[in-house]
């Protein structure tokens, strides 16, 4: 069994990663960060939990990652997965496929299949992981399977892989059978819990760091490049659609909502556009981001962006702190990757009360001050 | 400005879902049905896109006759014309779906003015397989982009946004085109008395479905019901009284360090 895992890299003080543009090709739109001036990128979580399936699912085979970034990418980076047991890493040159591009990118991976005889490919169920597997799987004829929770090898007497996925956003969880040359699978990572990098394996010691691959796709009109390990053929109806990035217009905020340590959520009792501003002072006093429900998005009090839920944002903060929402479970399925859940609700009987570890039954238009005044006198005492 | 949205027909969800005695599909006798959020922006967008700059808004389900039911929904939110790929009831998996709706796109594009526009939800409520759309581009060989929340749509082409971890990423595709979309795109419009009694009397296009296989590579088996929320909440207290314990709990998480 071979896996290969789709990593999606962080920059640190920079939320998403921006793509250099090739000197030959299209004029940089972007900002333009090139990875290589960070020398601390780091695999997001979600792409980790990913890799922990992927190292589950190859076993004694071996595990490989793809990255596509800078070619010096991260100086740290082959060692830091080497400890995550990936024994080789093919890191795409964004200096040729220039900014975020789905099919691109879906392209090189189907050619990565080829080199290197992958009989799975994962990548974290993020909007850009589903998006590149599916274009994967439109490339190869294959299935894909989508929000995966587990996965076994193929055994002969089951017919193929037998895995768990999600449905309903979660509500639901399916158990399947995928019958397939390749396994092409994206994995849910906020419903798995976050896995332990690999101990030194007991026989040999581990490898110093992953083997470095530079992948170096072959576009038409660019100079070939020497020293490439493998040049899949990109057509020019790939590179079509590509993102140009710049930062979010009007203030951002829940753009880090699906990172954030620390939720204060919002909902029907908060009772207006105009009360949620102890939220977001406890938010900030918290060095968290407010989050909502979709009553409050869809009564236009806050943007949509802001959303937690099956149709918004999916969260895995340390603590969510849920002021006056209900807790349907089209908002459970969005909160539901929390550590901690703390309900702020004056009804006892609100089904949030089932989700949450603890719970303070009053006014939030109460308590909400009050607990902002108590933690100020307290880091004032501190 | 020719316009397709591709909607499903799933069960309506509210407190619980309660599966079927097999274990194989969702308990539908006491609900009703529904086509996912996303999918209502797609339908609101279309008719405010060719409110705007002419044309038509076709709607389109692939499922049972029942599904029809849908359809007239979309008419009533002002699509004009609605097409049904009638199934025999069985599950169609995302690539035979695709195949199917590809292939309708395919023959009105060789017989009347074709489809400058496609627009998906971009993920099923009920299967979440989040590729439909994406195999449908690829079988035309149209440009797709997914997840999309705010769209500018002109005669040239399309610029679509969404938001990816705190940066925004705007894309420009030629048409014809696919685009699927997410709520909050824009905030879908009721339907009007008199667009409820237009739809109601309005003609459903039948299209038999050829050449599709099933079943796919991918095989459910069964369904269940995640446990959680089973337990319950230890109470702090009532009111501002519970606030210095509030406290306390939030420093043992941590959370105040
Ligand atoms: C297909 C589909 C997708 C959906 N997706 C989402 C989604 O992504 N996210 C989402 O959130 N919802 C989603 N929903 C909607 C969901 O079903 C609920 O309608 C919604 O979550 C309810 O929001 P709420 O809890 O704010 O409001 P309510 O259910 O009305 O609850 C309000 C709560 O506030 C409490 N309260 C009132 N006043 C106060 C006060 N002064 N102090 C303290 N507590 C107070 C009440 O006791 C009550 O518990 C979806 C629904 C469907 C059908």
């Amino acid at each position: 069994m071979k896996a290969l895992v789709l990593l999606e890299l962080e920059v640190p003080g920079d939320t998403a990663v921006d793509y250099q543009y090739p000197a030959t090709g299209n004029p940089p739109q972007s900002s333009g960060t090139s990875l290589s001036a960070h020398a601390d990128v780091t695999v997001t979580e979600a792409s980790l939990r990913a890799l922990g399936v992927g190292r589950a699912l190859a076993g004694t085979g071996s595990l490989a990652a793809v990255v596509f970034g800078d070619a010096d990418a991260g100086g740290g980076l082959p060692g830091v997965l080497a400890e995550h047991g990936v024994g080789d890493v093919y890191l795409v040159g964004s200096a040729v496929v220039a900014g975020y591009a789905p099919q691109a990118w879906a392209r090189v991976i189907a050619g990565l299949i080829e080199e290197t005889g992958a009989t799975a490919v994962l990548a974290a169920a993020t909007d850009r992981g589903n998006e590149v597997m599916a274009h994967l799987g439109a490339i190869t004829g294959l299935p894909m399977a989508a929000n995966c929770l587990s996965v076994s090898a193929p055994a002969p007497a089951d017919g193929g892989y037998v895995i768990t996925r999600q449905r309903w956003a979660g509500l639901l969880e399916e158990e399947a059978v995928l019958d397939a040359p390749v396994a092409l699978l994206t994995v849910a990572a906020e419903a798995i819990p976050p896995t332990e990098a690999d101990a030194p394996s007991g026989s040999g010691a581990p490898p110093e760091a992953a083997e470095v691959h530079r992948v170096v796709p072959d576009i038409s009109g660019m100079a070939p490049s020497p020293g490439a390990v493998c040049a899949p053929a990109i057509p020019d109806g790939d590179l079509v659609v590509r993102a140009v990035e710049s930062p979010v217009r009007d203030g951002g905020g829940g753009a880090s909502l699906a990172t954030a340590r620390v939720v204060v959520g919002g909902g029907r009792g908060v009772g207006g556009a105009d009360g949620f501003a102890p939220l977001e002072e406890l938010a900030s006093l918290l060095g968290g981001v407010v989050g909502v429900s979709r009553v409050v998005t869809s009564e236009g009090w806050r943007p949509h962006r802001q959303q937690v839920g099956q149709t918004g944002t999916k969260i895995t903060p340390e603590l969510y702190l849920a002021c006056g929402i209900s807790g349907a479970i089209q908002h459970i399925a969005g909160c539901s990757g929390a550590k901690h859940i703390i309900a702020i609700n004056t009804d006892p009987g609100a089904p949030i009360l089932a989700h949450a570890d603890y719970a303070v039954i009053g006014d939030l238009h109460e308590i909400i001050p009050a607990l902002v005044a108590a933690i100020r006198a307290r880091s004032a005492a501190a | 400005m020719e316009i397709l949205v591709c909607v499903k027909r799933v069960p309506t969800v509210g407190g619980r879902i309660t599966l079927t005695g097999d274990g194989l599909g969702v308990d539908t006798r006491m609900s009703g049905f529904t086509i996912s959020p996303h999918e209502e922006c797609a339908v609101e967008e279309a008719v405010r896109i060719t409110e705007r700059l002419g044309g038509t808004v076709s709607v389109l389900t692939l499922g049972p006759e029942s599904a029809i039911e849908q359809l007239r929904g979309a008419l009533a939110l002002g699509a004009g014309r609605a097409v049904l790929l009638e199934t025999d009831g069985r599950e169609y998996g995302p690539i035979a779906t695709a195949t199917a709706i590809a292939s309708e796109i395919g023959s009105r594009a060789a017989a009347e003015p074709g489809y400058d526009l496609a627009l998906f939800g971009n993920e099923a409520s009920d299967t979440g397989d989040y590729q439909v759309g994406i195999r449908v581009a690829h079988l035309l060989g149209w440009p797709v982009v997914t997840g999309i929340k705010s769209l500018d749509v002109s005669a040239d082409g399309v610029v679509a946004r969404r938001e990816y971890r705190g940066v925004e990423e705007a894309y420009s595709l030629p048409l014809p085109a696919v685009v699927t979309v997410k709520e909050g795109l824009n905030l879908p419009r009721y339907p009007s008395l008199p667009g409820r009694l237009r739809a109601k009397r309005a003609p459903v296009e039948r299209v038999e479905i050829k050449d599709v296989s099933l079943p796919e590579g991918l095989r459910k088996t069964r369904l269940r019901v995640p446990e959680g929320g089973t337990h319950q909440a230890t109470v702090l207290g009532e009111g501002v009284a519970a606030v210095p314990e509030l406290v306390r709990v939030l420093d043992e998480l941590g959370i105040l360090s």
